[in-house]
């Protein structure tokens, strides 16, 4: 027990650097997929069919595979077959690569939950726009946004908590987040080797960020609970 | 010179022929009720009239000005549709309220709306928002929501979403008020405060087409009955004509299914009253 005092000092400092990057994993995917995902959600409910076909092909494969898959393939793949790493090297390149799979891979589950949130909106709400003079944009802006909003905020709480746990997925390419750095431990860093509760440690760190989440999202949904 | 004018308006959706042949003329400050089984294509014609099914034929004119023909491609654009939209007012029978708007609020919505597109909004901001804001509490005071003014759809009676949904279309002033089985969705007390409104709205000269299914009420408060059938207009004209000197066989087989219970419903809309 003292021993782990004595450690406790190096393995936080250690653990805030790597949840750092973890963290910055975790908005940049929000940052990329949010918008990616209307994308691909309005591609898949295109009225030209090889372009819905073509989004929903993609979606498939993506919601289809594991993402540490996509990871690995997304990371290595392109220097074998080119011969040169396209990412770039070192921690910098790591971290584009995993951003590319994380947005990739969350767009796509972002983007069904769009399309449920749209769809879910009766389209009497839209008729009742138009015979009121509304334009296609005011209608959009003003009667279904938050309607739909409304609707998508549970599945995406629910998507958003899975995110920040799935980061931890970035670990395989050795991309330097909290668990690279919980795990550093193990093999030996900053004189400190053979202990293994820094790696168990991190999940304290998970559950204060996801608590924060969780609290976050109930206000939304309370906030928007004034209307049915 | 009627106010509406509707020339053999014909629709198809994929194959299937809804509405064929379809001419009437309405006048100002009268009711026109169309009855009909369902799918006779009575709801596809007032969706017609208001732009929200596109006739594949024919043409309608307000006060004598054509304002959509299927020939004419300059009259069938997206953004001269939405202007020509304004003839017209529609309730629908599942009210489509806003539901997270207030009752005012879904009064005020569509003008405030086309009141930003003016020029001389911005300096007039204040005073514009404070006109609009009090046709809308006129209106609800009108259709006995003056308490209600504050509360959101799902705080009100069907009733009184519908009642609320009449409000919001007569807020754009509009020639000619559309319901589209208004009170198809309503239990009877309910359908009575509707029907009671509606009343009223024709008492006060407004235009009206009202597709219903409630015959004693078609046959009180309309000048003009239409029986469609099919997709076509079996019969035309008072509602005497209609109703009492019914010429045509169906017509005639329509109503028999409304006989029975015509004496009771007669009571109980004058007992309303």
């Amino acid at each position: 027990m003292e021993l782990i005092m004595e450690q406790m000092p190096i393995v936080i400092r250690s653990l805030n650097v790597g949840f750092l990057q973890t963290l910055k994993l975790f908005f940049v995917t929000l940052v990329g997929a949010c918008p990616l995902g209307l994308l691909i959600a309005f591609g898949s409910m295109s009225k030209f069919k090889p372009l819905s076909f073509l989004t929903r092909i993609l979606v498939w494969i993506i919601r289809g595979t594991p993402l540490m898959i996509q990871l690995l393939i997304i990371y290595y793949f392109p220097g074998l077959v080119l011969g040169k790493p396209i990412w770039g090297g070192g921690e910098t390149g790591r971290f584009i690569a995993a951003s590319v799979s994380f947005i990739l891979n969350y767009a796509c589950y972002f983007s069904e939950i769009y399309r449920g949130g749209i769809q879910s909106v009766p389209v009497g709400q839209e008729e009742a726009g138009l015979v009121l003079g509304m334009t296609r944009r005011q209608i959009f802006f003003k009667v279904t946004l938050l309607q739909m909003i409304k609707r998508i905020v549970p599945p995406m709480s629910n998507e958003i908590i899975t995110l920040v746990k799935d980061t931890s997925l970035a670990r395989i390419i050795a991309l330097q987040e909290i668990i690279w750095a919980g795990q550093s431990f193990l093999k030996g860093s900053q004189g400190i080797s053979g202990v293994i509760w820094p790696l168990f440690f991190t999940s304290v760190y998970y559950l204060v960020c996801n608590g924060v989440l969780t609290m976050t999202f109930s206000r939304i949904e309370k906030k928007l609970s004034y209307f049915r | 010179m009627p106010i509406l004018e509707a020339e053999q308006i014909q629709k198809s959706f994929e194959r299937t022929k809804v509405l064929e042949d379809i001419s009437f003329s309405l006048e100002k400050g009268q009711v026109l009720s169309i009855i009909g089984s369902s799918g006779s294509g009575k709801t596809t014609l007032l969706r017609c009239l208001n732009f929200l099914e596109r006739p594949d034929r024919g043409v309608i004119r307000i006060n004598g000005e054509t304002i959509f023909d299927a020939e004419d491609a300059r009259t069938v654009q997206e953004s001269e549709i939405r202007k020509k939209r304004l003839h017209f007012g529609l309730v629908f029978q599942s009210f489509n309220l806003f539901p997270q708007y207030t009752a005012r609020q879904n009064v005020m919505l569509a003008r405030e709306l086309l009141a930003r597109e003016k020029p001389g909004y911005k300096a007039r901001k204040k005073e514009i928002q404070a006109e609009i804001q009090a046709q809308a509490e006129d209106l609800l005071g009108q259709m006995g929501l003056s308490d209600r003014m504050d509360n959101y759809p799902h705080q009100l009676s069907g009733g009184q979403c519908q009642r609320v949904a009449i409000a919001r279309a007569l807020s754009l002033q509009p020639d000619i008020l559309c319901f589209d089985e208004p009170t198809s969705a309503l239990d009877p007390e309910l359908t009575g405060e509707v029907l009671g409104v509606m009343r009223e709205l024709a008492s006060q000269n407004t235009t009206m087409i009202i597709v219903t299914h409630e015959m004693a009420f078609a046959r009180d408060v309309a000048n003009q009955v239409i029986f469609m059938d099919e997709g076509r207009i079996l019969e035309q004209g008072t509602p005497s004509q209609v109703f009492e000197q019914t010429k045509e066989e169906r017509t005639k087989q329509f109503l028999s299914r409304f006989q029975s219970e015509k004496g009771s419903q007669k009571q109980q809309i004058s007992t309303k009253r």
